[in-house]
């Protein structure tokens, strides 16, 4: 029985591997094995002797399968850590399924404003682009002889007399939202304009602009202020700041340029210029039906385009409008 | 507007040393934005010389140049009385003892163009004789600027920058439309003074200016007959003439008309019209000079007559229309009011006598008629921003005095004076209006003190202020504009910042947060958004406007731009085919791109806009407003998409992938996704896409669109490659038949069952509807199905494919036996059967 437990026990320390270890066992302890025939013998075991070769034999078989399982187990882990080794892959070169898309920056940007506008409560107003030149207009304090008028550089619809253009500011929709919502108003308009400028480093004639509009009681080119600096360091930085200067448009009255203070601007912090703002005229008011005694408000505007250049340092709008993939890729799906 | 600082300085007192950058800084506070600065460019040394003697000396290439002797001033060098040089100069237009203007070594002239002494037709050239081109005088090029012509005779030696006022500089500032009185050196004046506080000298009020204009001159006969007012306007509401005989139109302008004019951007002519010109710029009351001895009686103000035709300055012969304001004599129309003067009366150099006119026009008037003719002239700039009306006076007499001055003229008292112009109205400005509407805290003596500046005539009320404006500005109309130019002169700075509270939004539109989605969800899959112009050739729009051949409607622009098509797109495929090209043609093969965005969509047989317009002062009737609202054509929100090349590219152990209908059909279920919408696919035909490789998109029985290759034929016309798919749809239609609510149902978690099924069926049944067959007839245990294997060939009937599908099973309140589910699968197959033929492929 000894020479059967050392047989069996060498036999299991130098299996190789997993499959070797399994035909040992068969061997050593299978039904033919030396160990199994020993067990059928106790049958004719004397019974006084009985106990005593049993236990014996007990005991052999249990070391052998003892040494059978902790081989096993060896045998298993460096199998397996075999098998790990040999599924490794280079991570830097695996096959990517997966092709990188992009927003328009222009589009992000607008949905930027519109997320610092309704954070303050404010709504997104939108509106037709055809649109009939009494919104782009005459509601909007132009007059129709007025020079302002002819500087629009306008894109008309055929027949020339139908009152259609292509919308040159995105106002024809304050003034839409001025018709059809209920007081106060508190509402940005982003989207598509359209002027008759060539495209070129600094011009092209389908833009986006941005204006917002506030009718209210009370309101004052104060909270003009407020807001737009309020917008500025969200756009900008904490250091942001607005500077106002005297201009004109038919729609506004007092009218002002605005000016912004860019602190992080490439090259050095700067003033740039942002756009147009003021109160809106008591015309434009009138227009909409709304008693200019009772209630006033401000108005500004200012192109996406431009913010977009100057916000983050791009010389070229063709960049911005010819649609080459990688520019947008530059952005992701964030601006 | 530019405006030279030497001429500004005579008006306001502005420091002696003042910087451009000063100037600038000055009037953009009261809203004069800055432009441009303007120089001579010219640095010295630039003399007065005087040419001793020349040799002309005849060259191989047939030009002859002259050696010159050129007396530049006294010698500083020993020994030397004076300083001589030799100088080579091309030109032939001078005499010995002609003063010239020269150029010695380290002079700069405009260009920039440095000036050193070099070896040229075999002799050293010791500096340079210039011409007024090469000053930046002007365009006359035929030879050297002799100063005689300037009428001067200066000192041999003498700075001749300084001579002809090449050191002034001029800033440009722009102005706004409602400011007409600012194009002029007054106006400007008058602002600076504001911005500064410095004192302002009105040149309309020069005491010998207005000892003139109190000497008027009458016996002109001039009548204003306007019998087609427009906007019920008298085209003149001043008419102000003036005589002066016996000039000498020829003489020469003199150097410093010239450098203003040429700073202020305008070019030497005559003498006469430069005068003309300096006194428009000096007061802003454009000025037209007739030759008296050309007119034939009188003047008359009036439209022009049906058919009649007038030659103006500029050489053109001109149709007139009958709104046309002209001033005509007895022989006809002589001149466009306020536009642009006629050829027959014009002022030559043989002309002695001169008739002035300073009048004053209706703005609307001038703007219509400089727009139909196409004649933007600085005097229709002028009129139809409005001109001081009270200024036609002094102007008229300013040029009285440059032309006794300059040209030898005496005033005579032949003239006329008409001035109907109306007196501005008083505005009342109640109490606390401007820091109600500005917000700031500017004292009551502060908005007296800047209404009071900017020549308002003020009287206090009870509760208000009436203030009559100054004449030259009609662009104050009501409490507002009086509100402005008190924020104005007292500083927008003052204005303090205020966050207002809105009330309580309602956030996104569920509209503007799907669209978001949509667009996120596309990028997020690999496509690139980008933004095309809407402009599109009628062959695309007839294209890609509609599935089925034939003239779309579509709208046409009436001014479209040079080198783009004129109609508004009816599909965004054009511009994504342009935008793919160009891409392509950059080597950016492997494309996937879209765009969300507005397409215009007019419906066949309608016509849109509308009849004249509603006032813009007050809200249009309902009625109005309806039309006004129904003019425009539907312009619905499409999304596009396109694809080629490799969705996924070859990579180590990876196969390319190319793009084709399958990323079509993809985007539309990720934007369904995005949107919470089920959208269905059915074979579809579209006259742009392959027959057998179109899909119709559908939210029911609604089409939303169309997924599906171009044909091969137009993707070749397009440069595109020959596999190109494309994807469009109605996001805002998609949005609208889109699911408002989630409805979940609670999750079952017993034991799922998976079976396969195969089904033989004609090859011509979209394996679609079978999968929904089997769907439907499977009944509520089948909780997922998917086609798995399309197999034709062995084994299975010819024109018969087998198709496999993967189902799982699953009941909610126990454990499925195998039994059930193999029976809920049987009668699955049994209704593919009886729709379609299909057999259970054993």
């Amino acid at each position: 029985m000894n020479d059967a437990v050392a047989a069996a026990l060498a036999a299991i320390a130098f299996a190789p591997d997993l499959a070797a270890l399994r035909a040992a066992k068969a061997i050593e302890i299978g039904e033919a094995s030396t160990l199994a025939k020993l067990n059928a013998s106790m049958r004719t075991v004397a019974p006084d002797e009985k106990a005593a070769a049993g236990k014996l034999l007990g005991q052999a078989r249990a070391r052998v399968n003892e040494a059978f399982a902790a081989r096993e187990a060896e045998l298993f882990a460096a199998e397996e850590t075999a098998r790990l080794a040999a599924e490794t892959v280079d991570v830097t070169a695996l096959a990517s399924r997966w092709t990188p898309g992009a927003r328009h920056p222009l589009n992000l940007l607008q949905e930027l404003i519109g997320d610092v506008f309704v954070g303050m409560g404010w709504e997104i107003a939108e509106g037709p682009e055809l649109e009939n030149e009494w919104f782009n207009f005459d509601a909007l304090n132009f007059d129709e002889d007025h020079p302002a008028r002819a500087m629009q550089d306008t894109f008309f619809v055929e027949p020339a007399d139908s009152h259609l253009v292509l919308r040159t500011q995105t106002s024809p929709v304050q003034i839409r939202s001025l018709l059809t919502r209920e007081l106060p108003v508190y509402v940005i308009s982003p989207g598509k304009v359209f002027r008759t400028d060539e495209l070129d480093a600094t011009h092209t004639p389908v833009f986006h602009q941005v204006e917002g509009i506030a009718i209210d009681r009370g309101l004052t080119m104060a909270h003009l202020r407020g807001t737009l600096e309020h917008f500025a360091r969200i756009m900008f930085g904490a250091e942001a700041k607005i500077r106002l200067r005297p201009n004109y448009f038919p729609f506004t009255e007092p009218s002002a340029e605005m000016d912004v203070w860019q602190p992080n601007a490439k090259g050095g912090a700067r003033w740039v210029e942002w756009g147009g703002c003021g109160m809106v005229n008591r015309n434009v008011l009138r227009a909409a039906g709304i008693d200019p005694d009772e209630y006033q408000g401000f108005a500004f505007g200012m192109g996406i385009e431009r913010t977009l250049q100057f916000r983050n340092d791009l010389d070229d709008m063709r960049d911005i409008v010819e649609g080459d993939v990688r520019f947008s890729r530059q952005f992701g799906m964030v601006v | 507007m530019r405006i030279p600082i030497s001429w500004l300085s005579e008006f306001v007192d502005v420091p002696k040393d003042v910087t451009p950058e000063e100037i600038h800084a000055a009037l953009v506070k009261v809203g004069l934005e800055e432009e441009d600065v303007h120089t001579f460019d010219v640095t010295g040394p630039v003399v007065v010389g005087q040419v001793l003697e020349f040799t002309p000396e005849p060259q191989s290439n047939g030009k002859t140049i002259n050696w010159c002797q050129v007396d530049v001033g006294p010698s500083t060098s020993p020994g030397q009385a004076r300083d001589i040089r030799g100088i080579v100069c091309g030109a032939h237009n001078f005499v010995v003892g002609d003063k010239v203007v020269v150029s010695l070594p380290g002079a700069v002239l405009p260009g920039p163009f440095p000036i050193s002494a070099r070896t040229t037709y075999g002799h050293v050239s010791d500096g340079m004789i210039a011409s007024a081109r090469e000053l930046g005088l002007g365009e006359e090029h035929d030879g050297i600027l002799r100063l005689a012509e300037l009428g001067l005779d200066p000192e041999v030696g003498a700075d001749a920058i300084a001579l002809l006022g090449l050191d002034d500089w001029a800033v440009e500032v722009n102005i706004t439309p409602d400011r007409g009185y600012a194009f002029s050196i007054r106006g400007i004046a008058r602002e600076y003074s504001h911005a500064t506080g410095a004192a302002f000298h009105d040149p309309a009020l020069v005491p010998s200016l207005v000892e003139l204009v109190e000497t008027p001159a009458s016996g002109f006969p001039v009548t204003i007959d306007d019998r087609g007012p427009v906007r019920d306007q008298i085209g003149a509401s001043v008419f102000v003439t003036r005589v002066v005989r016996g000039i000498d139109a020829s003489r020469p302008s003199p150097a410093w008309l010239v450098t203003r004019l040429k700073l202020a951007g305008i070019r030497s002519i005559s003498l006469v019209v430069d005068v003309t010109n300096y006194v428009m710029l000096e007061l802003g009351q454009p000025i037209h000079g007739y030759d008296l001895d050309k007119l034939s009686g009188g003047i008359t103000v009036r439209r022009a007559a049906q058919g009649e035709e007038l030659v103006t300055l500029d050489g053109q012969r001109r149709k007139l229309h009958q709104q046309d304001l002209v001033i005509a004599d007895d022989s006809g129309a002589i001149g466009l009011a306020g536009v642009m003067g006629g050829e027959s009366t014009e002022i030559g150099d043989a002309t002695s006598n001169v008739l002035i006119e300073a009048a004053n026009f209706d703005p609307v008037s001038i703007a219509r008629t400089a727009r139909r003719h196409k004649l933007p002239s600085e005097a229709s700039r002028r009129f139809e921003r409005g001109v001081d009306p009270d200024v036609a006076d002094a102007a008229a007499a300013r040029v009285v005095q440059l032309l006794e001055e300059l040209a030898g003229g005496h005033a005579d008292r032949l003239g006329s004076r008409l001035h109907a112009a109306p007196a501005p109205k008083p505005i009342e400005l109640p109490d606390g209006y401007v820091n109600s509407i500005v917000g700031a805290d500017y004292s009551d003596r502060e908005t007296l003190s800047a209404l009071g500046d900017i020549g308002g005539v003020i009287e206090s009320t009870d509760g208000a202020l009436l203030v009559t404006p100054p004449t030259w500005r009609p662009d104050l109309t009501d409490k507002a504009t009086l509100a402005e130019e008190v924020a104005r002169i007292i500083g927008y700075d003052r204005i303090p910042a205020v966050l207002p509270v809105a009330p309580p939004g309602r956030g996104l539109t569920r509209e503007q947060r799907l669209r978001r989605s949509a667009a996120h969800i596309l990028a997020a899959n690999g496509l690139t958004e980008v933004l095309a112009y809407p402009f599109v050739d009628s062959t695309s729009n007839d294209t890609f406007g509609s599935a089925a051949a034939g003239p779309v409607p579509a709208m046409k622009l009436a001014n479209p731009l040079d080198g783009e098509a004129p109609f508004l797109r009816t599909s965004l495929i054009p511009g994504l085919v342009d935008i793919a090209h160009r891409n392509l043609s950059r080597g950016l093969v492997d494309l996937g791109i879209y765009e969300l965005g507005s397409v215009f969509r007019p419906v066949a047989g309608r016509t849109y806009g509308s009849g004249p317009l509603p006032s813009g002062i007050v809200r249009p009737s309902d009625g109005e407003l309806a039309e006004l609202l129904d003019s425009i054509p539907p312009q619905p929100l499409h999304l596009g998409a396109l694809f080629v090349g490799t969705a996924i590219p070859k990579q180590p152990g990876q196969v390319a992938v190319q793009r084709g209908l399958s990323d079509a059909l993809d985007a539309a279920r990720q934007v369904a996704l995005a949107v919470h919408a089920t959208v269905s696919t059915r074979a579809g035909s579209h006259q742009a896409l392959h027959p057998g490789r179109t899909a119709e998109l559908f939210v029911g029985d609604r089409s939303i669109g169309y997924a599906g290759e171009l044909l091969p034929a137009l993707a070749e016309e397009y440069d595109l490659p020959r596999v190109t798919a494309v994807l469009e749809l109605d996001l805002g239609l998609l949005i609208e038949l889109a699911a408002r609510e989630v409805s979940p149902t609670a999750i079952a978690t017993f034991p799922a069952a998976t079976q396969d099924l195969s089904l033989v069926v004609p090859i011509e049944i979209p394996a679609g509807d079978v999968l929904g067959a089997v769907v439907e007839g499977a009944g509520e245990l089948l909780e997922d199905a998917r086609l798995v294997d399309d197999y034709r060939g062995s084994g299975i009937p010819a024109g018969s494919r087998s198709l496999t599908f993967a189902l799982r099973f699953r009941a909610a309140d126990r454990t499925l036996t195998a039994v059930e589910a193999s029976d809920a699968k049987l009668a699955g197959a049994a209704l593919a059967g009886k729709r379609f033929g299909a057999t259970v492929r054993e």
